[in-house]
């Protein structure tokens, strides 16, 4: 996906941006408003995350300009407010949804996700590998051109692997994408999921298979 | 809550006494002034006609053969009738002798020149007026002078002057009641732009602080001047200390975030189990810090707003809906299945913001606490009385605490590792007590959580 | 009549010489049915006993503890007694309106509140008129048969010129001088008209009887000693000519005099409260129903308001004529005219 992010904050813009790209994501970056307005004119992008307060004015004015010319890139809200006629007015403003910061980006990742579910009409990529194709957007997998129906973090699990197929992933590195960090949960819990996937995966070309010791991977034959 | 101000009088009362005491004392100045004008004109009144008298007798006086004859008209009697019945005393004098009257009636006092003098004196008892006047009769070879009084009592004087006084009094005490009236009304009117000042001001939203523009009378324009200035310099100090509130919030929530997403991002990179220990538990912290100050800050925003509530007709279904659409992909990262039941409108009045706000807080919490694959189930209902019911299938709240749960900051005791202020059930139940509801809370019988938030 | 009357006789005359020094024409004490125990009320009048005793009558049957005496004199003479004595006596009639008028506003008078008369018959609530008594032209009809009877003072010049020899010293009217209701006549006829100094010329002319009062001249005019009789009382004349067609009574008709009697509360009074209870009486018998048994005067006529134009006014105007160099300048006049 393509994302344009406007953020002044150069340190937190970074990170952001690190995790994006660490995820597979194209990302580019805005530092404030006349910059934001420059990049959304000109890229093609699936998702706006836009902070309210800019060094040359108020991220609504921006969000403002965006829905007058009646562009329907969808726009997440990054705000430090907490405030919450402060969102209803961003709400008002055409806003698709809003974070909270500090977020946490498996909680961005899901709310862009569930923004672009909304605005039906918009390309949406769809991976394949042999027999199996996956469009994380919709959450939509197909087996052998039978769609199947997945959980949420199944459906987690498998972009994860989808996304790097052959990469070997630690279990601990699986259990903190798939469960928030306030939740208590044991490497086992793991093993359940991916005993999941390889339920809905049989019969195809692609397996996980268990690296002992070292966590799993996503082959194909 | 604020201390009310010291009364000093009343600018109604002090004007309707200023005018009031005005017009009682013009009222009574009035009738002296008239009353003794009216006396002056009576009394001149009387005087010509007395004058008169004395004249045609008089002029009827002739000297025949040294003797003094006055053959004086019926008129110069008659025409003393009054019809109080006035009584008419005379005196005529030939030099010092008395010649025909009443011997004892006062004679003016002083030189005679001839003139018409005119006195008030007192006869048998009685006041009277007096009316004298003399004439020098020439005979062959006498002269002799011939000085005539004609005197009257002043019972038709003081009844025509007690009747004007009677007169003058009604006039001047409808005059004095026209005036109390008339003062009211003036003191309302001069009041009324002020009463509607105060109307308008008090009337106000909480929010509002715009200058008042409506046109006030001259008088008014520094107090609504100052007043404005006022509203200004307080409107610019709320917007700067809301602005501070935002800007320190923006200042410490993005080095967090940043901080935050350094640390998602090196958890992804970092292997030793140690490091990835260290991060999560720098981000739980992160995470902790940071809603514990979204709530104090809603919390504190709760009870300002509570005190002046914003109401206005609303539907909870919709709300609520909008709600639960909003906190839906939190609950799906947690494969947890939020469940909304309610398709009429639920009509009721409240201030929008703060109920959002609760039952946010509520269903929040009901997320925290659930299992994973578990269900939420939330109605909203009309019957009994306007109320929205979160059930959930988490451990349910502890039995012995149940009615201390919604205190500020406490907390469940099998909320150990939920991220939490337990600050949201407190924020709940003040916006349903501020909305005249309340917030029960208790375990059902399949295992879970209900909360009933009632308006 | 549930009260029995005791109405006594009281003559006399030495005791009353020896007491009043006064001569009076009449004198009567009227006692209640209560017998005389309680106060006396003395009355000072110029009126006939037989006129006033009914009314006296009628209001002794409502207070009959009370006594009244009755003292009958001359108008001025009244004037004169009472003056010298004003608190010997309760209440002063008389029908020298004049007199009554000057005893008033010289303060001789009691004010009565409250009393019902007509304005015009009253003054200051002290002096109240009961009676309207015309002046009256009295003939007898035997010296005017085959004459018509004259209807105005001018018919009367006229008829004592055309037959002089008829009338000749048997002419009457009042001795002004001596009788203060003749002087009031004679000073209200010649302040209306020039008429009767003609008359009185021509009444000197041929001799002219004069009288102290009404009834010797009715005395006179019966007798047949009198012709004519100018100024009598009219009520006096009617009273005494009753049934008889001897004598003819006319009323002026250029102009008549008509005089009020009058009465009033002496200001000294020692029973101002039976005094003027006596005054209510007789202005309420003389008042509509009038019952000429207890009546026996012409009444007010309340019902002629405003005053009739004949009447003599209550008013100062009639102390013109009691000026003694205005009552100089008239005796002169009149006794130049009548006695020649």
């Amino acid at each position: 996906m393509k994302f344009l992010l406007v953020e002044d904050n150069p340190d937190l813009a970074k990170a952001v941006c690190d995790r994006m790209h660490l995820d597979g994501h194209t990302i580019d970056h805005a530092e404030n408003i006349s910059d934001a307005i420059g990049f959304s004119e000109t890229g093609d992008y699936d998702l706006i995350l836009l902070d309210i307060m800019l060094p040359d004015g108020d991220g609504r004015s921006f969000l403002k300009r965006h829905r007058d010319q009646k562009r329907d890139t969808p726009v997440i809200v990054l705000t430090a407010r907490s405030q919450v006629s402060d969102r209803i007015s961003m709400l008002d403003l055409g806003a698709d949804d809003y974070v909270t910061k500090p977020f946490d980006h498996e909680e961005l990742q899901a709310r862009c996700r569930a923004v672009l579910r909304r605005k039906a009409g918009t390309a949406q990529s769809v991976l394949q590998i042999k027999d199996v194709s996956f469009n994380p957007v919709a959450g939509v997998v197909t087996v052998c051109g039978k769609t199947i129906n997945l959980r949420n973090r199944e459906l987690r699990l498998l972009e994860l692997l989808f996304n790097a197929p052959g990469q070997i992933f630690p279990k601990q590195k699986l259990v903190d994408r798939l469960f928030s960090y306030e939740e208590d949960v044991s490497e086992n819990a793991v093993e359940v999921y991916i005993a999941r996937l390889r339920k809905h995966l049989e019969g195809s070309a692609l397996k996980i298979t268990t690296h002992r010791g070292l966590g799993y991977r996503l082959d194909h034959d | 809550m604020t201390e009310s101000p010291k009364v000093s009088g009343s600018l109604r009362n002090r004007l309707a006494v200023t005018l009031i005491g005005g017009a009682s004392l013009l009222a009574v100045l009035l009738f002296l002034v008239v009353r003794t004008y009216a006396a002056q004109i009576a009394q001149q009144g009387q005087d010509s006609i007395l004058g008169a008298s004395v004249t045609s007798i008089l002029d009827a006086a002739v000297l025949r053969d040294d003797q003094v004859e006055i053959d004086f008209p019926y008129a110069a009697f008659s025409m003393l009738t009054t019809p109080a019945h006035d009584r008419v005393f005379y005196a005529i004098y030939r030099d010092a002798e008395l010649l025909s009257g009443y011997a004892d009636l006062p004679l003016p006092k002083g030189s005679d020149s001839g003139e018409r003098r005119y006195q008030s004196a007192e006869f048998i008892g009685k006041p009277i007026r007096i009316s004298t006047a003399s004439r020098t009769l020439l005979g062959a070879d006498v002269k002799t002078r011939i000085t005539v009084s004609v005197a009257q009592t002043q019972d038709a004087l003081s009844d025509r002057l007690n009747a004007i006084s009677r007169n003058i009094a009604s006039f001047g005490i409808g005059f004095f009641v026209l005036v109390v009236l008339l003062s009211f009304w003036a003191t309302s009117s001069t009041i009324a732009p002020l009463n509607r000042l105060a109307t308008s001001v008090t009337r106000r939203g909480p929010q509002d602080l715009s200058p008042v523009i409506k046109p006030v009378p001259t008088e008014m324009l520094p107090l609504v001047a100052s007043l404005n200035r006022l509203m200004a310099r307080l409107n610019q100090s709320l917007t700067q200390s809301e602005d501070f509130i935002a800007e320190a919030a923006h200042r410490v929530r993005t080095p967090l975030a940043t901080v935050r997403s350094h640390a998602e991002t090196t958890l992804q990179r970092v292997d030793k189990e140690q490091n990835r220990q260290a991060l999560r538990a720098m981000i739980r912290a992160i995470d902790e810090s940071s809603r514990a100050a979204g709530q104090l800050l809603d919390h504190a925003m709760i009870t300002f707003r509570a005190d002046q509530l914003e109401y206005q007709q609303l539907d909870l279904v919709e709300l609520v809906q909008k709600l639960v659409l909003r906190l839906s992909p939190v609950a799906e990262m947690k494969d947890i299945d939020l469940r909304f039941l309610g398709d009429q409108p639920v009509l009721c009045q409240g201030d929008p913001i703060l109920l959002q706000n609760a039952i946010r807080n509520l269903i929040d919490n009901a997320l925290k606490y659930s299992p994973s694959e578990s269900a939420i189930d939330i109605w909203v209902t009309s019957q009994p009385q306007p109320q929205v019911e979160i059930r959930d299938q988490g451990p349910g709240f502890p039995i012995d605490e149940i009615s201390d749960l919604a205190q500020r900051f406490s907390r469940g005791n099998n909320a150990a590792g939920t991220i939490g202020s337990g600050l949201g059930l407190t924020i709940a139940q003040d916006v349903a007590i501020a909305h005249g509801g309340k917030l029960a809370l208790s375990n059902h019988t399949g295992g879970g959580a209900c909360v009933i938030f009632s308006l | 009549m549930r009260y029995i009357l005791a109405l006594i006789f009281a003559l006399l005359p030495l005791m009353a010489l020896a007491q009043q020094q006064e001569t009076w024409e009449d004198r009567a004490m009227f006692h209640g049915s209560g017998s005389g125990s309680g106060p006396t009320l003395t009355i000072l009048s110029s009126t006939d006993r037989s006129f006033f005793a009914p009314i006296i009558t009628s209001f002794l049957a409502q207070r009959p503890d009370l006594s009244i005496e009755y003292l009958v004199s001359g108008t001025a003479e009244i004037d004169r007694i009472f003056r010298q004595d004003p608190s010997g006596f309760d209440l002063v009639i008389s029908s020298a309106m004049d007199l009554q008028f000057k005893l008033t506003n010289d303060g001789h008078a009691l004010a009565i509140e409250g009393v019902t008369t007509p304005d015009w018959a009253q003054w200051r609530q002290s002096l109240f008129g009961f009676t309207t008594e015309p002046a009256a032209i009295v003939v007898r009809r035997a010296d005017f048969a085959g004459h018509s009877l004259p209807q105005t003072r001018q018919d009367l010049i006229k008829a004592l010129r055309a037959r002089p020899e008829v009338f000749r010293n048997r002419l009457g009217t009042y001795d002004i001088r001596q009788s203060g209701l003749g002087y009031l006549f004679a000073t209200q006829d010649a302040r209306a008209s020039e008429t009767y100094w003609r008359l009185m010329e021509v009444m000197g002319s041929l001799g002219t009887r004069l009288y102290c009062c009404s009834g010797d001249m009715i005395t006179d005019l019966q007798k047949g000693e009198l012709a004519v009789a100018y100024n009598v009382l009219g009520s006096y004349a009617a009273a005494r000519t009753k049934d008889s067609e001897e004598l003819a009574i006319i009323l002026p008709a250029d102009f008549p005099i008509t005089m009020m009697r009058s009465g009033f509360v002496s200001a000294q009074t020692k029973q101002p409260k039976h005094a003027r209870d006596f005054i209510r009486h007789l202005l309420k018998v003389q008042s509509a129903p009038v019952d000429p048994g207890i009546f026996p005067l012409p009444p007010l006529i309340p019902a002629l308001d405003p005053r009739p134009q004949s009447a003599i006014g209550l008013g100062p105007a009639l102390m013109t004529y009691l000026d003694p160099l205005k009552r100089r300048t008239f005796l002169q006049e009149w006794t130049s005219a009548v006695i020649q």
